[in-house]
Parts: structure tokens; C-alpha cells; sequence
């Protein structure tokens, strides 16, 4: 028989636990709480693979931001930046992508899509434009200002559903549908949007750069050794993480591009159910790789999926899965898979600041 | 009573290293005991055994007879060991006082603390600002600071870890009339250093370690270098003959006026750097540790921007800092990547595709195996991390990176830290022939000997002016000029 | 005469909304001072709001303030042993930590509640005027009548401060949070050091979700902190890691989020969601000011 070595589990193995341990943790929890967790798995399984239409317009369709927004963040953090404001981007790229929605009804699709997306990643690019201000500048940690933007950005979505952007009609607090040039096509028989297909694209492109790109390797190299790649590599620090946030803001932006164009074709309150947090998972899970940020975006596509039909069918509150995403995150954290993704030697001096 | 403090057959492997095998150390009350070795001798791990740092794989501990355990710091200091460590190891933001009672285990409230530390500072005759905060003193009061940490309870054996590394020769003189002292009262005293001189005047007594094994131990009386220069390394060693050549190669590095504040607030800053460096010499900077050469040698290396004056580079410049591990190189990545990290801009492995630039890493590897071939990097491969390379390893590839695009000005800031006598041999011998081969060398220690071993022309920085020395400098008038007095003092 | 009853009720909102974060700010202080950055206070936060809802509907306010406090210190345990003990990266755990209290007390606060929610049936903390005190013109009826839970906070800064800068223990938690290796050196166990405070901190982020149901709201709603245990890190770090400048900065923020509520009641033509961001804005805008020219702990987050 072979021995089992010590501690050190594979990835994959890593994987398969966290995800076992949020399903445990989650089961436990429902029966505690009095719900039949057997009935809350089924109907899970059912809303997220229970059929070809679950599996197109409700996991992949959901995997779509997920996708998005984990490539933004793996970005990141690859330069050793934590972008925890994606929820907020997510929204500034919704609230642009409505505006320019409404403003192109006698346009072509393909510019009036083009527009649409290209405003939602210029939105997101400018709600993190402050937070990279005041980490380049002022040395103020990304990671705290990003989060407080969050709660601006929700405010102000707040503001525009009742305020400028308000339907016609003024009754309910959402924004008119947007021009049917803007609304990405959607895959026959499906709810599922073309979107998915430049996720995948996104995903590969993010691969290769990470790879062959100098820049990634610059990335790479900020994240993992700060003092060395200043000395050594002569890399403008700022410079790089000041562009990965950035690259990641639009990502998170393009994401809200996606879902007003793609799925709600209008602004709401709450059009994320928590995608900017559910996608650090994501990023994580995957170990920052693009191509299996790609596969965990899916898994987790079902999660969200299952969980808006566990709480039609079981009746268990879909904001239970936060707890399955939490578990996750940190049961990788513990394996600390985290660590040979580099996040081990991500540079302390990120606390607080002390360094513009 | 005199006390006796035995460290019997102690063994330490880490992984498949051994660096303690077998080793002994036995201190009487009253001495002043050196412990002598090269770098990785295993002096260091044998008193982090003989302080609870370090737990040994086998052998004793005992202390006036009766065999002790040394879990942890606290226990040795419960037993009356204090230790004073080679890297400084106060809070550096905590005020003096507060450091003293932290390790003391005094309790926190001011006027007890400044009482006792007042107290403790007159008994032992080493006045100290109670209120200074330990971060912002001069390197010879933040070893008096660990000085008085290690006497604050009552110590009955004192370790030192190179000690004297930081100090000027009147600053050590200063440390042993201390130690001497101490030891007079009936104290032991057990002294890590390498540098010779110092265990032929201030020593009573000599161990001394090579590859983790006790080759000799004795009174330090009757030794010469020469005895000790072979226990340490097993054979003598003769350096050999050098022709300090005055080059007429053209200047390829000037700094004029130089400028430049301590971006760590450590130290003096560069205050007026002038230096010139001709193709084919060798320039050695001789400075006491905080004196401004590090702002000078990245400022001439072009790693920092000066506050003021004037660099002239003519040509590529390959700069090797201090602190491999830290900024030379970064330990997770592979060490095919750590050569694209300090690659060239004409690098062999860039390719240019519009804007983009692209890194193939094909042709990186074959580099980073051309750098592991010619340098003997003992690695298990191109891909695996450099953090599995052991200290000389990387240095060795820090080096043959810095070389690979044939720089003509190469900047080495203490190249040779933390290495073993062969290993900075090869690292002089190979900044050497760079030089003969048309290169302009720059190059510090923190050893005195080793620049003057090195240089074809030294350069001296004192609180942060450049003082250039003329002719074949001698020992004593250089280390006159290092502590920045000009007057011919005997 | 109407001025003066404005203003009065004006600082006394400005007190009664700086409560908790004076709070939990205390305690990430503390947490902060050993070298901790924990995100997961506004979990903690989160946590200790709905123990407090549940523990004063089943036994009155005490009880809800004892379950609070322990069940923040037990988030911030969970917290301690991913980021003290396995030494994972802070912000990723305390981001983790958060997400995770938001599921569970969603999910806690409709199975405990029902679809009515917990609505009015608690039992709160009405104020408690000092003796004497609280006859201070202005001042009195501000800062000196005001429920128990506040009256604990202002205990609380000069303990803190006493704690961290004239105790052994917090010499070493000082220690720990400069210089880990020379804290080591000096015999201190950093993972004792930095758990103690960390679940210390904790418990008193679970008091501020306390004092936020039982003092400030009357009720409990889902995601009810909405970010307090973020904004009372930023306060940590404009009352530069000092308890005093904590509490300055602390009621500072009560006064700008009170301010919010004279605003809209002066009926200026001013969307309310716009008074909304403005303590996020205001809390920006100060780290921008305070960071840079101090200097945090050094070894916080690693």
C-alpha cells in the first residue's frame, strides 16, 4: 500500500472538499433550521441540471457574471491587489449599460450592443478609479475602499430607478426596457445570451496573458515578490496594479453590461444576487487559473441556479448559499491552496498603507 | 561560583542538510569564549539551540552540572541565558523602555519601567534614552539596547551572534572592555564572530566549527590566523596574487555631488557622492553599515533616482542587491522566471508583436539552463522554484543573470553575504574577470578585508560623503576614514 | 429655544448612531494593535445583531447583549483560526467570514422569525439619564441620556487605552503587531496574543450589533449593519490606532451621519439616497487624509 503523505492534498482534492464541506455545512444547517435538506438538494438539482433549459437559462446564464467578474478579480490579485468592489462595478456597468440602452433605439445591434458594452466597462473602469487613486496615491488599502464603493454604488442605483433613469410610466422603481438593438441575441430555445461565448473568450485571452504576455509576467512578479520585481525587474509598480484594478473594474462592469443587455434588459435594485462576492469564490476555487475559473463559474452557476429553485420549491431562503460560498473560500483557505496560487506572499505592506 | 554551560553532541539536520553534527561547546565562568566557522559552519544554529530557537535532533544541555531543557527563549532566560542576536530583534517602533520590559518581563507602566531601566542601565555602566524609539537609534546603541534586553534579568551566560559585524573597530574595542567586564564577575561569555583579530586579542578561549562538526577547541593563546584560517576550513588558503592594474579604460560610471535621502530613514542618506568608475577596474566601496554607500551604489546602478546631482551611466548596468531573497529574486518563481525578472531589454527571450510584448519562454529556459551550466547551479531543474536553491545556488544565479546580456557596468552590493569562503571565491573571481574582460565593477562589503581584497581603488562613504583613497590604501587608514575622521590618527 | 432642542436632539442622534461603531471600533482596535485586520467584524457585527433580536425575544435585553457578545466572539474565532491559524490572508477571510453570517443570519432570522420578521416584539434598551450629568445644558440630555450600551462604549475608551498601554498584555499585543519575530525573540506566542484579541474584538463587534437592535433600531432586517463593521475599520485608522482618537473619530461620524437626518429634514431638494452615500464618501475621503501620515501597525495583515 502506498503512504499517505502527510497533509499535502492536490488541488483537486482540495476542490472536491470545500465543495463537499459548503454541502455539508449547508445540509446540517437546513436540518437544524427545520428544513427537509434531502427536498432543498433535489430541488436544486433540478433548477441547475434538471433538464437542457435549467442547464442553459439558469446555470450558464448565471455563470456568465461569475465568469466575468472572477477573471477581474484573478487579475487582481494576481498583481497582489484585492478587488472585494466588483459588486459595486457590477452596478456601475449596469447603470451605464441602461442608460446607453435607452439611448439607441434607431441604431444598428452590433454598434448599439458594442456601445452597451463598451459603456458598462468604461462604468466599471471609473468606479474603481477612485479606490486606485487612493491606493496609488494615498495608500489607502484597495480592498476596504472598494468594499465602501459598493455601498455608494447601490445607493445610487437606488437614486436612478427612482430619479433619472425611472420607466416612462413612474409606477414601479426600475428603469424602461432598453431598445431591442441592445439586447444581446439569445441562444435558439434558450435564455441563454451570446454572452457565454465571449466569457469563454474572455477567459482564454486572460489565459494567454498570464502566460506569454510580459505584462502578465510583470503582474505575476509584483504580486509574488514586490521588492524584488522593483529592484530586479525595474517594474513600475503602481503603474501595473493601477492598470490590473482597472482591467478588473471593467471586467466587473462588463458583467452588468452583460445582465442588462442580456437577461433583465432593464435596471433594478438587487439585479445581482451577490455576484461580487460569489465570484471571489469562483477566482479562488479555480486558483486565480482562468481556464478553471471558466469550470467553477459553472458550478457555481448552479448554486445560484438551484438556490432561486430551493427557495420556490423548499422554500429554504436562497441567501443560504452565501454560507456554501463562504465555506468554500475558506476551506480552500485552510488547505491553503491559496498559498501556492501566490497569494501566500502577497505583500503585507497592502494592509492598511504606510506606502503610497 | 563560577558557572559552566555545556552543549554536548548536538545534532541538527534540516531536511537532508546536517548543520549541526555532533557539535560541543563548553563555557566556563569567566571567559570569553569565541566560536569561530565560516558561513553555514553551524555557529549560528548552535546557539539558537543553546537559546531555545532551535531544537535539536539529539544531544544535551546542561547548566552547572545538571541537564536542562531549553523548550523555547523563555525558558533560557528563565535559567539565566541571554542571547544577543545578529539581526537586530527589538520592536523597532516601541521606545527603549518598552522594549527592555517586554523581554524582561517587566511590568508596563511607565515610571516602574523607566525606574528599573535607569537602574539597569547604570549597573551595567550603558547609558541608554529610555524614550528613544529602538528604530531611530544608531546601530551601536540598538546593540547596546540588545545588550541590556539579554543582561535585564539575572544573566549568568551571555551569547553574541557576530556581534561586531556592525560596529567600527573603536565600537567593538568598546563591546569587549564590556564583555571583559561581564566575564570578571564570574559570567560566561560565548562570542560568534568571523573575524580573526578579534579572537586573537579579545578571547580567552576558541571553538571552532566546520560543516556542523567541532574541529578544534582550545586557548585562544598560541593560535595565529594561520592555525585558525585552517581549523575552519581544513587547508590554508593563500588569495591569490592579484595585479592591481591602474586602467586607462574610459569612465563609464560618474556621480557627481550626488545627493539622496535614506528612503528608510536609516542612517545618514547620501549627503556629497562623487565617484568615478573606468572600464576594467574594479572600484570597492569601504563604508560602516548606514553610512549612505547603499544610496550611492543604487544610485549609480540607476535602481534609485537622486535627490540631487548628477549619474552619468555609459552603457548597460547589471546591479546585484544585498537581499537576494527579497530583491534579487522572488523564491516562489521558477528560476527560468527569475531570469526573465532581471532579463535585459534586448533580451534573448522578448518578442515584440505590435505593442505587445510577448515573453518566449522557450527561449528563457534555454538561458536560464546556459546560466545553470556555466555557473554550476547546483538545481533540480530550470523549473522548479529558487527558493529550493540553497544561499550560494542563488547567488550563483543572481550573478549569471547580472552577466548574461554582458553588461559594462556591473554595481554588487555585499554579493557575497551569507556565503561559504568557496562560493564567494567563484563570486570574485567571476566579477574579476568581468572586469578584465572590459567591464567597470563597483562593488561593497560589509567586510573591510574582503574590498580591500577585491579593489583595484577603494572609495570610502562616511556620513554620507565620499572620501576617495589614494594609492595602496593600508587597513587602519581606511577604517580611520570609515568612522570619518581625515586627521592621520595613530 | 427651539434651536436648542434641535441641536440636543441632533447630538444625541450623532451619539446614538456613533455607539456602535465606537464599538466595534474599540475592538478592531485592539484586534488591529496585534496585527490583525479583521473584515469579518461586520459579520461579527451581523451575528451579534440577531443574537441580540433573539436573545431579547426570548429573555429580555440582557440576555440578548450576553448572546450577542458571545456570538460575535464566536464568528471572530472561526476568523482566528483560518487567519490566525493557518495564517491565511486576512481580507480574504474576513471577506469570507462576512458572506457566510450574511447567509446564515438570512437564513436564521426567516426560520426564527417567519415571513413577519422580528418586527417590534423586542425588548430594548430605553436611554438612562446619569445622575446629574444629564443636566448639563445641551450636552446633558446628549451625551449623558442615553441607553446603557453607549455609557459602555465611553467606558470602554479610556479601558482600552489603559489595556493596550499600561498593561503587560498589551505591551506584547503592541509587540506582536510591530515586529512578529522580535516579539517571538522576546518570548511572547503571537498566535495566544493575536486569537485573544482577535475574539475580544469580536465579542465587541457582537455588542455593537447589540447596540444597534436594541438601542438604535428597535428591530432587526436582514444585512441591517450595511457595512458599519467596514466603515469602523476605516475609524480605526483615522483615530490612528488609539482608542481616544478612535472615540473622536468615532462620534465625528455619528455627527456627519446625523447631519444626514437634519439635512433631510431642512426638505432640500436633495435625493435622500444622496445623504445615504455619504458616510461611505466621508469615509473615503478621511482615509485618503489619515493614511500616509501615520503609520499602522507593521505587521497587520501578514
Amino acid at each position: 500500500m502506498r503512504r499517505v503523505r502527510g497533509l499535502v492534498l492536490s488541488p483537486s482534492a482540495v476542490t472536491v472538499m470545500a465543495i463537499a464541506a459548503g454541502a455539508v455545512l449547508l445540509a446540517v444547517g437546513l436540518e437544524l433550521t427545520g428544513y427537509h435538506s434531502g427536498q432543498a438538494f433535489r430541488a436544486m438539482w433540478h433548477g441547475a441540471f434538471g433538464s437542457w433549459y435549467a442547464f442553459t437559462s439558469a446555470t450558464l446564464l448565471r455563470a456568465i457574471p461569475l465568469i466575468v467578474i472572477a477573471l477581474g478579480f484573478a487579475l487582481a490579485l494576481k498583481g497582489g491587489a484585492l478587488n472585494i468592489g466588483a459588486e459595486g462595478q457590477f452596478y456601475a456597468g449596469a447603470i451605464a449599460a441602461t442608460w446607453i440602452g435607452l439611448q439607441v433605439h434607431s441604431w444598428g445591434t452590433v454598434p448599439a450592443i458594442l456601445a452597451v458594452w463598451l459603456a458598462s466597462c468604461l462604468a466599471g473602469v471609473v468606479w474603481m478609479a477612485l479606490p486606485v487613486l487612493l491606493r496609488t496615491r494615498y495608500g489607502v488599502l484597495e480592498a476596504i475602499s472598494t468594499l465602501l464603493m459598493n455601498f455608494i454604488a447601490l445607493s445610487l442605483v437606488s437614486y436612478m430607478v427612482q430619479g433619472p433613469l425611472q420607466e416612462a410610466s413612474g409606477i414601479y422603481p426600475q428603469s424602461d426596457q432598453i431598445a431591442e438593438v441592445a439586447r444581446i441575441p439569445l441562444i435558439a430555445g434558450t435564455r441563454l445570451h451570446w454572452g457565454i461565448a465571449v466569457a469563454f473568450g474572455l477567459a482564454a485571452l486572460i489565459w494567454w496573458i498570464f502566460k506569454s504576455s510580459q505584462w502578465g509576467f510583470h503582474l505575476r512578479a509584483v504580486g509574488q515578490g514586490a521588492e524584488a520585481a522593483l529592484v530586479t525587474g525595474r517594474i513600475d509598480r503602481n503603474r501595473v496594479l493601477a492598470a490590473a484594478l482597472l482591467w478588473s473594474g471593467a471586467l466587473a462592469g462588463l458583467a452588468g453590461g452583460f445582465e442588462v443587455s442580456g437577461v433583465s434588459h432593464a435596471l433594478y435594485q438587487n439585479l445581482s444576487p451577490g455576484y461580487g462576492f460569489a465570484a471571489i469564490a469562483v477566482a479562488l476555487l479555480a486558483r486565480l487559473d482562468p481556464r478553471g475559473i471558466v469550470l467553477s463559474g459553472i458550478l457555481f452557476g448552479a448554486l445560484e441556479a438551484g438556490a432561486g429553485a430551493m427557495q420556490r420549491d423548499a422554500g429554504v431562503p436562497s441567501v443560504a448559499v452565501y454560507v456554501v460560498e463562504a465555506v468554500v473560500i475558506l476551506v480552500i483557505l485552510l488547505a491553503g491552496a491559496a498559498k501556492a496560487a501566490g497569494l501566500g506572499s502577497r505583500s503585507p505592506a497592502l494592509s492598511v498603507g504606510v506606502e503610497p | 561560583m563560577p558557572v559552566r554551560f555545556a552543549l554536548d553532541d548536538i545534532t541538527k539536520r534540516y531536511g537532508s542538510v546536517t548543520a549541526l553534527d555532533g557539535a560541543h561547546l563548553l563555557l566556563e565562568g569567566g571567559e570569553v569564549h569565541a566560536v569561530l566557522g565560516e558561513n553555514g559552519a553551524g555557529k549560528t544554529t548552535l546557539m539558537r539551540v543553546a537559546f531555545g530557537l532551535t531544537a535539536p535532533d539529539l544531544g544535551t544541555v546542561a547548566l552547572d552540572g545538571v541537564p536542562v531543557a531549553i523548550p523555547n527563549p523563555r525558558a533560557a532566560r528563565a535559567l539565566g541565558i541571554g542571547m544577543v542576536h545578529q539581526h537586530f530583534t527589538s520592536v523597532p517602533q516601541l521606545p527603549v523602555a518598552e522594549n527592555v520590559a517586554l523581554s524582561a518581563g517587566w511590568p508596563a507602566r511607565p515610571g516602574d519601567m523607566r525606574r528599573r531601566l535607569a537602574l539597569l542601565c547604570q549597573t551595567l555602566d550603558l547609558p541608554l534614552d529610555p524614550d528613544a524609539l529602538a528604530g531611530t537609534l544608531p546601530v551601536a546603541l540598538k546593540q547596546r539596547l540588545e545588550i541590556l534586553k539579554a543582561l535585564a534579568t539575572d544573566t549568568k551566560v551571555l551569547l553574541l551572534d557576530e556581534p561586531t559585524a556592525v560596529l567600527t573597530p573603536r565600537e567593538a574595542a568598546g563591546l569587549f572592555t564590556f564583555l571583559r567586564s561581564f566575564a570578571s564577575e564570574g559570567g560566561a561569555v560565548a562570542l560568534i564572530t568571523h573575524k580573526l583579530n578579534e579572537v586573537l586579542d579579545g578571547a580567552d578561549r576558541v571553538t571552532v566549527l566546520r560543516a556542523g562538526r567541532v574541529t578544534h577547541t582550545g586557548p585562544a593563546e598560541g593560535e595565529t590566523r594561520s592555525t585558525l584560517t585552517r581549523h575552519m576550513i581544513g587547508r590554508d588558503i593563500t588569495s591569490p596574487e592579484q595585479s592591481r592594474s591602474v586602467s586607462g579604460g574610459d569612465v563609464l560610471v560618474r556621480v557627481a555631488d550626488g545627493v539622496l535621502a535614506s528612503p528608510s530613514f536609516q542612517g545618514s542618506g547620501l549627503r556629497s557622492g562623487s565617484l568615478e568608475v573606468r572600464a576594467g577596474e574594479v572600484v570597492g566601496i569601504a563604508a560602516v553599515e548606514g553610512n549612505g554607500q547603499r544610496e550611492l551604489l543604487r544610485a549609480s546602478a540607476g535602481v534609485w533616482t537622486l535627490d540631487g546631482g548628477v549619474v552619468e551611466l555609459a552603457g548597460s548596468c547589471a546591479f546585484i542587491p544585498e537581499d537576494r531573497t527579497s530583491e534579487g529574486l522572488i523564491p516562489a518563481m521558477s528560476l527560468t522566471e527569475n531570469v526573465v525578472l532581471g532579463g535585459a531589454p534586448g533580451a534573448s527571450w522578448l518578442r515584440h508583436a505590435g505593442p505587445l510584448t510577448t515573453i518566449d519562454w522557450q527561449a528563457a529556459a534555454e538561458a536560464s539552463a546556459k546560466i545553470i551550466e556555466e555557473y554550476g547551479v547546483v538545481a533540480p531543474g530550470p523549473e522548479s522554484p529558487v527558493a529550493t536553491l540553497s544561499g550560494g545556488n542563488q547567488q550563483k544565479l543572481v550573478l549569471g543573470r547580472a552577466l548574461l546580456s554582458e553588461p559594462r557596468v556591473i554595481v554588487a552590493e555585499n554579493p557575497t553575504r551569507g556565503l561559504d569562503v568557496a562560493a564567494a571565491t567563484e563570486i570574485h573571481d567571476r566579477l574579476r574577470r568581468a572586469a578584465h574582460n572590459g567591464a567597470a565593477v563597483l562593488f561593497y562589503s560589509s567586510d573591510l578585508d574582503e574590498v580591500l581584497e577585491m579593489a583595484d581603488r577603494v572609495v570610502v562613504v562616511a556620513n554620507g560623503r565620499t572620501v576617495p583613497v589614494d594609492g595602496a590604501p593600508g587597513r587602519t587608514r581606511v577604517g580611520e576614514l570609515m568612522l570619518g575622521s581625515r586627521s592621520p590618527g595613530s | 429655544m427651539s434651536e436648542v432642542v434641535v441641536l440636543t436632539g441632533f447630538l444625541a442622534a450623532a451619539v446614538r448612531v456613533a455607539t456602535p461603531l465606537m464599538l466595534a471600533a474599540l475592538g478592531e482596535t485592539i484586534g488591529q494593535r496585534s496585527g490583525v485586520i479583521n473584515l469579518g467584524v461586520e459579520g461579527a457585527m451581523l451575528v451579534g445583531a440577531l443574537a441580540a433580536a433573539i436573545g431579547a425575544s426570548i429573555g429580555g435585553s440582557t440576555v440578548g447583549v450576553v448572546a450577542a457578545v458571545l456570538s460575535g466572539a464566536l464568528v471572530a474565532l472561526v476568523f482566528a483560526a483560518v487567519a490566525i491559524g493557518a495564517r491565511a490572508d486576512q481580507i480574504i477571510t474576513g471577506t469570507a467570514i462576512t458572506l457566510g453570517a450574511v447567509g446564515v443570519t438570512g437564513t436564521v432570522y426567516r426560520w426564527y422569525f417567519g415571513p413577519g420578521g422580528a418586527g417590534l416584539g423586542i425588548e430594548t434598551l430605553a436611554p438612562v439619564p446619569v445622575p446629574v450629568l444629564h443636566r448639563i445644558p445641551i450636552l446633558g440630555p446628549a451625551l449623558f441620556t442615553q441607553p446603557v450600551l453607549t455609557y459602555a462604549a465611553y467606558l470602554l475608551v479610556p479601558l482600552t487605552w489603559w489595556l493596550l498601554f499600561r498593561t503587560r498584555w498589551g505591551l506584547k499585543l503592541r509587540a506582536v503587531g510591530e515586529s512578529r519575530e522580535a516579539a517571538i525573540v522576546a518570548g511572547v506566542n503571537p498566535l495566544v496574543v493575536r486569537s485573544t484579541a482577535t475574539i475580544l474584538s469580536g465579542a465587541l463587534a457582537g455588542l455593537a450589533g447589540a447596540s444597534l437592535v436594541l438601542a438604535q433600531v428597535g428591530t432587526f432586517t436582514e444585512q441591517m449593519t450595511a457595512g458599519r463593521g467596514f466603515v469602523a475599520i476605516a475609524i480605526v485608522v483615522l483615530g490612528r490606532w488609539n482608542p481616544i482618537g478612535v472615540a473622536v473619530a468615532a462620534l465625528l461620524f455619528g455627527v456627519a451621519n446625523a447631519s444626514q437626518f437634519l439635512f433631510q429634514a431642512m426638505d432640500l431638494d436633495i435625493p435622500y439616497q444622496f445623504f445615504l452615500m455619504l458616510p461611505y464618501l466621508l469615509t473615503l475621503l478621511a482615509l485618503a487624509g489619515a493614511v500616509g501620515r501615520v503609520t499602522a501597525p507593521n505587521q497587520l495583515g501578514r
